[in-house]
């Protein structure tokens, strides 16, 4: 039994530090948010260059063929600097997608141009209904011509604005729960798909409506079998959750650093804030919570390397748990930095509204507690 | 990162696994309340017992030198073992201090002659140890302490008063931390010594609780006369080797908090499952159900945040102030599940040992109100919380 991260793992957690402190810090990502893409094509084509597009795929696509406890030290970094951009979106969820469930034509189409930063897929999972998978899946895939005819609306998709292709989880005939899903691979330039940008709480997440009227689709668009798609979605927002909860851990344990180095050099009534228990205290709590969060995303990434039988069970207690941990840390960063914390001035929002976003994706704490509750078998 | 056991490991947990269903008596939950924290008196002699057959049977004390008693295993497998005394729902040892604490800083801080005289009767629980810290003016601020060991040729004198001291009604000897200089600083004046509780002078008078029960003592010292030879780390050291007892304490605690957190969580799921709420399980009420599937998950998060402390451990480090993180989130942890059951019970909480219609003999209330005293004993959670903010993040002291 090992807990700890090895050298190489180390080593990818500092050159990663580096690069985002020197290509990615908070006045970029304030120009970034500012932009409707979030990204710059230079950004992109440097974070490929780190490898880092390719980080979880096989060698033989492109990769570097590592797996999500390593990925999960590179999300620590990129949600220290609540790096904006398409990395989630494109890597974690589209990328992954494409690697679960598509052919091996499939793959070797998309994988590798992903990994070079010169394709991006965003996934679409969600209805308006924002009933969580598989039963929320509403878009409806009617057979015609050979292939498929599309048509629904997704709601909070990520970076769909920006990305070449969608893999888009639809339902084949009248099924409920995981019966009939289908995963269908479209580029976004196909007729009748049109991308709406919406404006977020988290401006450095770009989410998108997506409308499907009537697209049509070739047969070989699907990814996978028809009707079997939510085995590897399922599996696909698993992985994408404990990335996720690794971001969220690097945004907590950033939040946590500047509000301790700022209660050692703030005076009031004479003292450092931070001589003060009620400052003191509330700051153990955030470490104790920031540690907590760790542990459980680490098992949990460790978890999805070796396909353990508990793995799902792991993914919703560290969704619940750290959830919960992000907001409560974020929150306390800015009560305990007081009114510059509510400034537009000080970053510390950037990390709250990352934290409450974060919250609502892939399922809040109450929906993963009643999954660790049906798990357990309460 | 790895989380899979070595073959060695896979072996340790076998060989604790069998020896636990092989030995542990059936009837043993409901006499001793395993439940529980501190084990209670009418159970000290079946502990005494329980606690010398695991010792045979090389499962006390397994991080400690071969030379001393112990096994030289590595706090992997101490973890192991706990984790398995958990899941057999196995008390815990009567001589917990001893094994604890006082053990491991003899070990830490004796003479070889110390080392060979005291940790191998710890372990076989034919000497029980007490901790003689705490006094009425010297709480969480322990450097505060005031009595006092004046030399008299080859002995020290000793006069005063220790307070909120468990097992001393029953234990053979004492962690004793006395001022030998009253004129240094208060925290270098301070010495530790291993004082044999039969020494004439010593007075030891139960102190009721909250529950009703006397775990706990005041003691009083009248001129007892301590060889220096008892000196444990050197004179005027005490307060160095007392705080490596502490963070010890705080790591035991965190061990056996963790089993107690486990096997308070299950009883507390099977006490859910057989409550009705409006006609279902009380697992099946919305809200009950959201908090049972909460403390569910603290307890596993609580545990890997324990293997990691683990995992700095097997790299030679000392129990650092992180131990004091363990220690707060387990008792806060336990906390909430005694007063969730208090929720699932309803009205039946209030119902006490003697009445037939108690749930479950009346243990949940009594493990209620003995859960209060988690937060204080071992350290405060305001200590514990002072500690994490100024030894882990670095904050100025107040």
């Amino acid at each position: 039994m090992n807990f700890g991260f090895s050298a190489e793992q180390d080593l990818l957690r500092s050159a990663a530090r580096k690069f985002l402190e020197n290509e990615c810090p908070s006045g970029v990502v304030r120009e970034l948010m500012d932009t409707p893409e979030g990204m710059t094509p230079a950004l992109w084509r440097q974070i490929a260059e780190q490898g880092w597009l390719g980080l979880i795929y096989p060698e033989a696509f492109g990769g570097m063929g590592l797996g999500f406890v390593d990925l999960t030290v590179l999300m620590e970094e990129m949600g220290r600097a609540v790096m904006p951009g398409p990395y989630l979106s494109t890597v974690v969820l589209g990328g992954l997608a494409v690697r679960e469930a598509g052919s091996e034509a499939q793959q070797k189409a998309w994988l590798p141009r992903i990994a070079a930063g010169e394709a991006r897929v965003t996934l679409a999972w969600m209805d308006p209904s924002a009933v969580p998978p598989p039963d929320g899946i509403a878009i409806a895939a009617v057979p015609r011509g050979g292939g498929f005819s599309l048509s629904g609306t997704a709601l909070f998709v990520p970076d769909a604005h920006t990305a070449d292709a969608l893999v888009v989880a639809a339902r084949a005939g009248d099924g409920q729960g995981a019966e009939g899903v289908t995963l269908f691979l479209v580029p976004r330039a196909t007729p009748g798909l049109t991308v709406l940008l919406l404006p977020t709480m988290d401006q450095t997440r770009k989410l998108c409506e997506v409308t499907l009227a009537d697209v049509a689709l070739p047969a070989d668009a699907v990814l996978g079998e028809v009707g079997r798609g939510w085995g590897a979605l399922d599996r696909v927002l698993q992985r994408a959750t404990v990335a996720l909860c690794a971001e969220m851990c690097g945004g907590a344990q950033k939040v946590l650093d500047t509000t301790v180095e700022y209660a050692k050099i703030r005076q009031a009534f004479g003292r450092p804030i931070g001589s003060y228990q009620g400052v003191k205290h509330r700051a153990a709590d955030m470490l104790v919570e920031v540690e907590n969060s760790k542990s459980i995303t680490y098992y949990a990434a460790w978890a999805m390397d070796e396909g353990a039988a508990e793995g799902p069970l792991a993914v919703s207690m560290a969704k619940a748990y750290v959830s919960d941990a992000y907001r409560r840390v974020a929150a306390a960063g800015i009560q305990l930095h007081g009114g510059i914390g509510f400034t537009w001035e000080h970053d510390l929002h950037l990390y709250f509204k990352r934290a409450k976003g974060s919250e609502f994706t892939f399922g809040d704490a109450t929906y993963h507690r009643e999954r660790v509750a049906d798990l357990v078998d309460l | 990162m790895d989380f899979t056991l070595t073959p060695e490991q896979q072996a340790f947990r076998d060989e604790v696994r069998a020896w636990l269903r092989a030995s542990l008596p059936k009837d043993w939950a409901d006499r001793v309340h395993a439940g529980s924290d501190v084990p209670r008196a009418e159970a000290y002699e079946s502990l005494r017992a329980w606690q010398g057959k695991m010792y045979e049977a090389g499962l006390v004390g397994v991080t400690w030198p071969k030379d001393y008693g112990g096994r030289g295993l590595t706090f992997v497998e101490e973890l192991i073992l706990q984790e398995e005394m958990a899941v057999h729902k196995a008390p815990s040892v009567l001589n917990i201090l001893a094994i604890g604490m006082a053990g491991p800083t003899i070990i830490a801080y004796g003479t070889e002659e110390q080392k060979r005289r005291y940790p191998p009767r710890m372990l076989s629980c034919e000497e029980i140890w007490c901790q003689g810290y705490s006094e009425p003016n010297a709480g969480s601020d322990l450097a505060a302490l005031e009595t006092r060991a004046v030399r008299d040729g080859g002995h020290y004198v000793v006069n005063g008063q220790k307070v909120w001291t468990s097992l001393a009604h029953i234990a053979d000897w004492m962690m004793l931390l006395a001022r030998t200089d009253p004129a240094a600083p208060r925290h270098k004046g301070i010495t530790y010594f291993l004082l044999d509780m039969k020494t004439p002078g010593i007075t030891v008078k139960p102190l009721r609780q909250i529950t009703g029960d006397a775990e706990f003592n005041e003691v009083y010292f009248d001129s007892v006369r301590i060889p220096a030879s008892q000196i444990l780390g050197g004179l005027d050291n005490g307060w160095a080797v007392g705080m490596t007892t502490l963070m010890y304490e705080r790591l035991a605690l965190g061990f056996g908090l963790q089993v107690r957190l486990r096997i308070a969580l299950d009883g507390l799921v099977a006490l859910a499952r057989k409550s009705r709420r409006r006609g279902i399980a009380a697992t099946r009420d919305p809200i009950l159900r959201q908090k049972l599937a909460q403390l569910w998950i603290e307890t596993e998060v609580f545990k890997y945040t324990g293997a990691r402390a683990i995992t700095r451990l097997l790299k030679g480090e000392l129990p650092g102030p992180e131990a004091s993180a363990g220690k707060m989130m387990w008792v806060e942890g336990h906390q909430r599940v005694q007063e969730l059951a208090m929720e699932v019970l309803g009205p039946y909480a209030q119902l006490t040992r003697g009445s037939g219609r108690a749930v479950d003999g009346g243990l949940w209330p009594h493990s209620f109100l003995r859960s209060r005293a988690n937060s204080i004993e071992g350290g405060t959670t305001e200590i514990q919380r002072n500690i994490i903010g100024e030894r882990v993040l670095g904050l100025p002291k107040g």
